[in-house]
């Protein structure tokens, strides 16, 4: 058995460069849409690789990938695989890196050991297995590193879809787009906290025209969000509550009778600002000098 | 023994709780501010909160425990300062809070107070 | 799952209460979490702390910072040899009380934590743990 362990070894050492050579030709098969600066890139990190490999071959065990001589080995295959998740391989392309270097490998141990069939037969079979972890292990780290994007364009795109607006010295706007789970709940309700804080405002309305569905859960949200608000001395409206909405509200039960609900976002603007104290007066004269004023500003354009 | 002091301001008294408070201190603020409230004849209690890094159930009871009292001795309570992590974590611990008035800080707790006594039909400084 | 620390704290009066609050905020801070979830994480932490002294006659509570390649969190285990809980499912719905005050505490602890876990038997003491996860 250790013969055979050193043969598969000593292979991968005196004829490395023959190896890799062959290796790079059948992945240079796959490589249909990529750079020049790309295969270059692979061709780099496939003599790293052999590098890698040779020393972990030699020193550790060939058939314990996950022992600490591999740990080279491993980090360039997960290097490899952050990379190529990011790039948007596919899962197939990225563990191609090192499946196909069994093709290479096996024939270069079928010139290398030539009248002893069971010891071919040992090495090759030696060879498959250990191609087969790192295989399998890339695999792995290509996964995770797709989680790791996803989770941190979620991330993001919940805090990019939630800007609260100043629609008045006193006022201020929370237009809701899209889904509201607990996740963007906690996002929303710091953003309107931190919002409320930094103005001063004694009104805040949540505008749920571009909500497409309330439920029992999003419900409870908006009342969370509503507490909230009023815990920093805020008064919380609802505005954009469609027909279907206002049905499906009253179907569930929900008890929104502590909180002001509006139709439009105008009307809540409307009972905000009445509530501050101010009045809106409609004034002919102004009127027509906005009607010059967008006459002018039409024709200079 | 340590105390949390309360300043008169008008006819109305400012607590300011900065530190972590344990049950004793807690119970000993109650008994001070009734005393308080009856000494004074105040008319309203702002409770600030600001440099509270959490409310659990305790404290959220004993503010409640001061507003009914004070409610018995004819005075509004107004909790101010409360910090945006601090409300999110109590909507979500699911504390009702009843009875207790918020405001963003002291200067609008006292417009609150005011307002409150106005509708009640009587204030001592607008003169109705 | 790794622990890769651990600490035990007393509970046997109201100042140790404070005592523990501090300790768990150290510990989410040393995780990193940000100010909504060391809030969470706090105030649960001084629910169950008054539930061990108040229900429990007193107890333990360790904390523990957990890790593994996905994710890092903190595990907070309380214990005492109290009466028990005769009946779980009704201390977990909101205002139930064996003595005086709102009685949220086992309820809000579970609400503001991401895992949570309990096991009384009367005459056998309360064990509760809670984890909240960056």
């Amino acid at each position: 058995m250790a013969k055979t362990g050193n043969k598969l070894a000593e292979v991968l050492t005196s004829r490395e460069s023959d190896i890799t050579s062959q290796w790079l030709e059948l992945q240079a098969k796959s490589w249909k849409n990529i750079s020049a600066s790309e295969q270059l890139e692979t061709a780099r990190k496939s003599r790293q690789f052999m590098e890698s490999l040779k020393l972990a071959a030699r020193d550790g065990k060939i058939e314990n990938v996950s022992g600490p001589q591999w740990e080279p080995v491993r980090e360039l295959l997960a290097e490899v695989s952050a990379s190529r998740a990011k790039a948007g391989y596919t899962p197939i392309e990225t563990a191609s890196f090192v499946f196909s270097l069994k093709e290479a490998l096996f024939n270069i141990l079928r010139e290398e050991i030539v009248d002893d069939p069971a010891a071919l037969a040992e090495s090759i079979w030696q060879a498959t297995t250990f191609i087969d972890k790192l295989g399998l292990f890339t695999m792995d780290s290509f996964q995770k590193s797709r989680e790791d994007i996803i989770s941190r364009q979620q991330q993001e795109l919940l805090e990019l879809s939630t800007p609260v607006v100043r629609l008045w010295e006193n006022v201020l706007a929370l237009p809701l787009i899209g889904t509201l789970d607990s996740a963007r709940t906690q996002i929303v309700m710091q953003n309107l906290l931190d919002a409320i804080v930094a103005t001063r405002s004694d009104y805040a309305i949540i505008d749920i025209t571009g909500v497409p569905v309330v439920d029992t859960l999003v419900a409870q949200h908006l009342l969370k969000t509503v507490a909230a608000a009023r815990l920093m001395g805020a008064d919380c409206m609802i505005s954009g509550i469609r027909p279907q909405i206002a049905q499906t509200i009253i179907h569930l039960g929900v008890d929104l009778s502590g909180v002001t609900t509006k139709a439009t976002l105008s009307d809540a603007f409307a009972v905000a600002l009445r509530r501050s104290g101010y009045t809106i007066v409609k004034d002919a004269k102004g009127a027509k000098n906005g009607r010059e004023e967008k006459q002018t500003s039409a024709g200079a354009n | 023994m340590e105390r949390i002091p309360i300043l008169k301001m008008g006819e109305f008294l400012l607590v300011t709780i900065q530190v972590d408070m344990h049950d004793r201190l807690a119970l000993t603020l109650q008994d001070d501010l009734t005393a308080s409230i009856v000494k004074y004849r105040s008319r309203g209690v702002l409770i600030d909160i600001s440099a509270l890094e959490m409310v659990d159930s305790f404290i959220g009871r004993m503010l409640g425990t001061i507003a009914s009292m004070a409610t018995l001795l004819d005075a509004s309570t107004v909790v101010v300062g409360m910090q945006p992590s601090v409300a999110i974590t109590l909507v979500e611990l699911g504390l009702p809070l009843r009875g207790i008035r918020t405001a963003l800080d002291v200067e609008k707790g006292m417009l609150t107070l005011h307002s409150l006594l106005a509708v009640n039909g009587e204030s001592g400084d607008d003169g109705h | 799952m790794t622990v890769i620390s651990s600490e035990s704290l007393e509970i046997r009066s109201s100042e140790d209460i404070v005592t523990v609050r501090q300790a768990v905020r150290k510990k989410s801070v040393t995780l990193g979490f940000g100010l909504v979830d060391q809030t969470k994480v706090v105030t649960a932490s001084s629910e169950l702390a008054r539930n061990t002294l108040d229900y429990g006659g007193g107890g333990t509570v360790r904390l523990e910072i957990l890790e593994n390649d996905r994710k890092s969190g903190l595990r907070l285990i309380f214990e005492d040899k109290g009466p028990g809980i005769p009946d779980i499912e009704r201390a977990l719905s909101d205002g139930f009380t064996t003595g005086s005050g709102m009685g949220l505490g086992l309820g809000g602890a579970k609400r503001l934590s991401h895992d949570f876990e309990i096991i009384s038997k009367p005459g056998e003491g309360t064990r509760v743990s809670i984890v909240r996860w960056k």
